[in-house]
This record gives structure tokens, C-alpha cells and sequence, in this order.
């Protein structure tokens, strides 16, 4: 175990660095850097010293040096929890990214959990009533929740809160909280505002976990031992829980690797809509004004973030599984 | 009560053999509906499959029925893409009546009264009751260039002379929504397509690579495959189009946009080739053709992917509703194609301001047709697959 733990681990840190270059290579690659723009709009106004002032720019951000030694600086960096300049306002990236980071933590776990519980209940529910008007219910909304794309979901529902209820569903705490220190107000406020990006960013997920889990239970149901169990009287209750609901869980573990990456891509462009205060909005911004630094760390992040999702799900896999565990692989 | 004893002889048939030729192959020889069954080929016992599938069907119809409009969207849009009528600004949806004061004149639309709120200074249209202006069919419109290539006039409806037909309202240039929702599913439906083949092919060489090669070839795409499938697509999407040089003309950022969708795409259909492949590979009609002294290019394309070319096709359709979005979804955000190359993506950009939206609403519709599409190819798609295999 401990081996398998160490593997995955090592695999993880060069899988990690060839997302770093990719993603830094990538975001410089258009002609121009971030001070053209801003140096655009000097020169439009009339400004002598534009050029000069551009000049400046450049040597702060170290835009003259060659592209691979602006990513060895900034990879170096990381390690010291420094991820440069950001260009927009010269403010090091570490400043601006922070809450950020958190809030989208707190969101994506918060979303990976509602889609668990709750497409584990429904799915349950699916499986032992099939063909009853539970079933059917729960069927049309996971197919409504497959069909709808979030962000669009989004949009509609931003449009229903505010015309026909007249509030606003953007942000994620409540005005007053906004630059204040952590309080049990201000994380109740958060906990409000999340549950409709939650349900949002969930939506899809939820109805491919709950059609997943629904075939798996009906397959497993319809199994001898299940039959044999409920011959001999055991109580219906206990039989689900006991053999057939264990047996498949099994893909819910094994999903988050697929479930993860979406579920972030997910909440970029949901919080873009709903204008929330994570890395989405703010990703975007930088790559549109090429802010190489600000936009590489939040990619690192994001992948970061999946890389690790992945090797947990591994590794409860692997708890879980001892087929798994002592090396025989599964076929999937 | 006795008379239905078993024992009672009277009651036993009578011995009997029947003097008919007896053909001893009846069970095996088939019924004329038997024969044609059996006797149907692959591609045509799929067919009667998928036919089985109601709503594969209605999707499929539906689904040619939107790109056999992209053909003529000109004849169908009542106004260019592009024109912008001044006079009428964020101006509400015409709805078509059919009775006037009581008496039926065919379909109309009434004319627009705007008046500005004093307040707020909003624009305000209010049907005007009294002049009622009768559309026209088959009749010659505006002018546009059919492809780009030959003038015309000719539309399926015009307004009357002189007048408008808003059916969907118009936009913050005073463009007709209506038009431009048609004129955007010839971009929206053709990346999908375009996307498609391209991540299709880059699946079939680099899984059947990794899938005949086996190997160190089969290792580095495996890895490969893994950081793409492991990498949240949208935020590595926002990337690369990001990426694309603004200099590029809207035409190229287009194809642009297509090979981006297709290089974050392939990893899935291009593992399940290399899965068929790595399996199909070990048949005896493999090492045959191997030994026979066949190409690899030619066991691949003429022996091994025929076997599975099916499920392929499948899968793919079900990921092109995947690719539309992904499309609407990096044009929405302002990243993805450029003006004048229009998509619902980019209509729907201009919904990004809940304040503009909230007030006129009709500029969230292209969210209808992305829906329906969506959904279409969804059901087209399970079709598809349980079609897949008709043998099963």
C-alpha cells in the first residue's frame, strides 16, 4: 500500500511540471504582453511619455527577459509561495489570489458533496422503486440536468431570481462581509450564497451519478444472493445496505476522476455568470489582458487541484477495493 | 362425470398418420421475413434498429431538418445578418395575429410604437392596433448575398413594405434577433461537425498507433490521453483560444476554434480504439493478414476497424453536442469566435448583463435553440448506440 501510495505521489510532481510549461508557454504565446494594452490606452490619451513609461513597465515585470527564464522564476517561486507580479495593478499575484483560492475550495468540495449525497439518495430511491412514479421523476430530472448546460441554467435562473424575485443571485456573501475577517456571520453568509452555484455546477454531475448508480444497484439486484437473502427472510432494509449497495459504490469512488475536471470547468463559467469571487471571473480577466503570471498560477492551481482529487479517489479506491489494492487491475 | 375419466377409451383420438410428403428440414428453412432478417447486411440491421428508437428518430429528423435550413438561411431569415435598424433599438417581439378588428386578413403583424419612459428614459414599443401590416410570402426582400457569392432578394416571409417583422425582437443595434439565430446555426451546427472529424481523425491515428503498435508508442499516448483527461477542458479551452492571435481574421479564429475543441476532444473515442484495437489485433484473421504480408495500414483500415467502426460512430455523435457547447460556452464568455462570424454563443454574449437581459428578455432566446440541439443529439446518439450492435 504504502508503495502504491509513493507511486502515485512521484507520478504526480512531473505530471504537475508538464502542466506548468504547457500552460505558461500557452498564455504567452500571442504577440504583444500585458503592458501593450494598457500602454494602447496611454497613447490614445496623448501621453509623451508613453514609450518610455512602457519601457519601465517592461523592466518591472521582467517582460525583457526571455520567456524561459520568466518561467523558471516563477516556477521557483511557488515553492516560496511567491507567484510574481500580477500586470493589472502590481500587486503580487500572492495578494490577489488568496480568499479566491479558498472560496473555490470551499465550493468545489461543497459541490462534490451535493452531488454524492445527493445522487446516492435519489439513485437508491431509483433503483429499489423502479418503473413506479419515483423513478420516472427522478429519470426526467437527470436527463433535464444532462441536457441543460450550466451555464446556461445559470443565466436563466440569475433572470428568474431577478425579475420575478427581484433579488440578486451573484456574489457569494453578503455585501457588508466583503474584506472582513473570518466570522460565524460571514460563514453562514457564504453558506447561503453557495447553494445555488452549488446546485448549478452539481446539476450535471448528479444526473450521470444518478443514472450510473441506478444501473449498477438494478444490475446487483437482480443478482441469486439478493434473492436467496430476501427467500430467507432477511429484512429489506438491511439486505440493500448490506450486500448489494456496498458492491456498487464502487463507481462513486472510482468517478471522481471523471466528475472532478468537469465539475471545475463547471464552475469557471458558472462563477463568470453569477459574477462569484473565485478563480473563474478572475482567470478570465487575466487571460483576456494576457496577465501571464496571475493566469498561469490559477491554471497550476486548477490542475493541481484535479491531480490531487485524482490520487485521493486512487487511494479510496484502493481502500476500498482489494482487487484494486494488491495489483490486479480492473477492467473499466 | 365419468364420461372425462382418462381411462376412457371411446374418447382417445384415433390413431392417425398423415399421408403428406414430409419435408424433415421444415424447422431449418426460413419464412420469406426469416430470410430477409438473416440475410440483411450489417449497416442495414442497424438501421431497422435505430428505427425501433422513437425519439432517435423524431431527433434525427429534427436534426436535418436545422442543418438543411443552414442551406438557405438566407431564404429564411427575413433580415440580413447585419442590418440594424435604427429606428427600432432593444424594440420587443412582434407576436403574428391573424384577425383584425374581428375580421381574419391572413397574418400580420401590428407596426411598433415607441415612446420613452420620462423617468428612466427606457425604450418602450406598444403595438400600433390601427395599422395592421400583412406579412408576405415567397416574396423578394431585403437584399443579401446567397453564400456569399450570389445576389438576391428572394425570402420565405418579408415584412410588408415599409414595415418590420420583429418575431423575436431586436437586439442593441436595432438586429433582428430572429435573422440572426438563423444565420448563427449555420456557424453553430458546422463547428460541431468540423470538430468532430477533426478529433475523429487525430483518434483513429494516434489510437490505432497506440493500439497496433502496442508498446512504448501505446505508453507515451496513454500518458498523453491521461493529462488531457485528467485537465479541467474549459479553463485549458479559455487558454488556447485566448491564445489565438488577434490579428487573425474571424475566419481563421473559426477554424482556430475547431482544432482546439478537437485537441482537448480525441483522448476519449481514441482509447476506445486503442482498446478494440489491442484486443482485435490478437484475432487469427489479424495474424493472417499479418503473415499474408499485409501493411499495418491495411489490417488497421481494412481488417480491424470495419469490426468496431460502428461503435465509433456512435460515440462520436454523442460527443459533438459536447463540442457546440463547449463552442457557445467560449463565445459566451467573450474568448471564442469574433464578430461578424456569428454563433448562438456569441448572440448569447450579449446576455452577459443580467440588467439588460432582465429588461429585455428576448435576448436570451438563442438559449432555446443550443437546448434543443443539444437534446436532439443526445436522444440521436443513444439511438445510435443501442443500434451499435444489432447482433446483440
Amino acid at each position: 500500500m504504502l508503495r502504491f501510495i509513493a507511486r502515485r505521489v512521484l507520478l504526480m510532481i512531473p505530471t504537475l511540471f508538464v502542466i506548468s510549461a504547457l500552460v505558461y508557454f500557452i498564455i504567452d504565446l500571442p504577440p504583444g504582453d500585458c503592458v501593450t494594452s494598457q500602454i494602447d490606452e496611454l497613447l490614445a490619451r496623448g501621453d509623451a511619455d508613453a514609450h518610455r513609461r512602457a519601457e519601465e513597465l517592461r523592466e518591472l515585470y521582467g517582460l525583457n527577459m526571455p520567456l524561459w527564464q520568466r518561467y523558471l522564476d516563477w516556477v521557483g517561486g511557488i515553492f516560496r509561495w511567491d507567484f510574481g507580479l500580477s500586470c493589472q495593478d502590481t500587486v503580487p499575484v500572492a495578494d490577489l489570489i488568496g480568499e479566491r483560492l479558498t472560496l473555490t475550495i470551499i465550493m468545489e468540495t461543497s459541490t462534490i458533496a451535493f452531488i454524492w449525497i445527493v445522487s446516492f439518495l435519489i439513485g437508491t430511491y431509483a433503483a429499489t422503486h423502479q418503473y413506479r412514479l419515483g423513478d420516472y421523476v427522478a429519470s426526467f430530472i437527470g436527463f433535464i440536468g444532462l441536457a441543460i448546460p450550466n451555464f446556461l441554467l445559470a443565466l436563466v435562473l440569475l433572470y428568474v431570481g431577478k425579475v420575478y424575485f427581484g433579488l440578486s443571485i451573484g456574489g457569494l456573501m453578503d455585501p457588508e462581509y466583503i474584506d472582513k475577517p473570518l466570522s460565524w456571520g460571514k460563514a453562514l453568509s457564504v453558506m447561503q450564497h453557495l447553494i445555488i452555484p452549488v446546485i448549478v455546477i452539481g446539476m450535471s454531475g448528479t444526473a450521470g451519478m444518478i443514472r450510473r448508480l441506478r444501473a449498477n444497484l438494478l444490475d446487483e439486484l437482480q443478482k441469486q444472493y439478493v434473492v436467496t437473502g430476501r427467500a430467507k427472510g432477511l429484512p429489506p432494509m438491511k439486505l440493500l445496505v448490506k450486500y448489494p449497495l456496498r458492491h456498487s459504490l464502487n463507481p462513486f469512488v472510482a468517478d471522481i476522476g471523471g466528475l472532478l475536471p468537469d465539475v471545475i470547468s463547471g464552475s469557471v463559467i458558472v462563477s463568470v455568470v453569477l459574477s462569484l469571487p473565485t478563480t473563474g471571473p478572475m482567470l478570465l480577466g487575466a487571460l483576456k489582458t494576457q496577465d501571464v503570471n496571475l493566469a498561469a498560477t490559477f491554471l497550476l492551481f486548477v490542475a493541481t487541484l484535479t491531480v490531487i482529487g485524482m490520487l485521493i479517489s486512487d487511494l479510496a479506491l484502493a481502500a476500498l477495493d482489494p482487487r484494486i489494492r494488491f495489483g490486479a487491475t480492473s477492467e473499466k | 362425470m365419468t364420461d372425462t375419466a382418462p381411462n376412457d377409451k371411446s374418447r382417445r383420438t384415433p390413431h392417425f398418420v398423415s399421408q403428406e410428403p414430409w419435408d424433415p428440414y421444415v424447422a431449418d428453412r426460413l419464412t420469406k421475413e426469416q430470410e430477409r432478417y438473416y440475410m440483411a447486411g450489417q449497416w442495414k440491421l442497424m438501421w431497422w434498429r435505430f428505427r425501433r428508437h422513437r425519439p432517435a428518430v423524431v431527433s434525427a429528423v429534427f436534426l436535418a431538418l436545422m442543418y438543411l435550413s443552414t442551406l438557405v438561411s438566407e431564404w429564411i431569415a427575413p433580415y440580413d445578418l447585419h442590418t440594424r435598424n435604427s429606428r427600432y433599438i432593444f424594440a420587443a417581439p412582434q407576436s403574428v395575429h391573424l384577425f383584425h378588428e374581428g375580421k381574419f386578413m391572413g397574418p400580420f403583424v401590428y407596426g411598433l410604437k415607441m415612446e420613452r419612459d420620462p423617468a428612466t428614459l427606457q425604450r418602450i414599443y406598444s403595438p400600433d392596433t390601427s395599422q395592421p401590416q400583412p406579412l408576405r410570402f415567397f416574396c423578394l426582400g431585403e437584399r443579401y448575398e446567397f453564400w456569399g457569392l450570389i445576389e438576391g432578394r428572394f425570402h420565405f416571409v418579408c415584412p410588408a413594405e415599409d414595415g418590420t417583422f420583429f418575431l423575436l425582437g431586436t437586439d442593441r443595434l436595432g438586429r433582428d434577433m430572429f435573422s440572426r439565430i438563423v444565420y448563427a446555426a449555420r456557424i453553430s451546427l458546422t463547428i460541431g461537425l468540423i470538430g468532430i472529424t477533426l478529433s475523429f481523425a487525430l483518434a483513429l491515428i494516434l489510437g490505432g498507433l497506440a493500439g497496433y503498435y502496442g508498446g512504448w508508442v501505446d505508453s507515451v499516448v496513454q500518458r498523453i490521453t491521461e493529462i488531457i483527461k485528467s485537465f479541467p477542458h474549459l479553463p485549458l479551452w479559455l487558454a488556447l483560444s485566448a491564445a489565438l492571435p488577434v490579428t487573425w481574421s474571424p475566419l481563421l479564429v473559426y477554424f482556430g476554434i475547431t482544432l482546439i475543441l478537437a485537441l482537448l476532444d480525441w483522448p476519449g473515442l481514441g482509447r476506445a480504439v486503442r482498446s478494440k484495437l489491442l484486443s482485435l489485433r490478437e484475432e487469427d484473421y489479424a495474424a493472417a493478414a499479418q503473415m499474408m504480408g499485409a501493411k499495418p495500414a491495411r489490417i488497421i483500415g481494412r481488417h480491424l476497424l470495419p469490426g468496431f467502426m460502428s461503435h465509433l460512430i456512435a460515440s462520436a455523435t454523442l460527443s459533438i453536442p459536447s463540442m457546440i457547447l463547449a463552442e457557445t460556452a467560449l463565445s459566451f464568455l467573450g474568448l471564442g469566435l469574433r464578430p461578424p462570424i456569428t454563433s448562438w454563443g456569441v448572440l448569447l454574449n450579449e446576455a452577459t448583463d443580467i440588467n439588460v437581459v432582465a429588461v429585455n428578455w428576448w435576448l436570451m432566446l438563442p438559449v432555446v435553440p443550443v437546448i434543443l440541439v443539444i437534446l436532439a443529439y443526445q436522444f440521436m446518439g443513444d439511438g445510435m448506440r443501442d443500434a451499435a450492435d444489432p447482433y446483440a
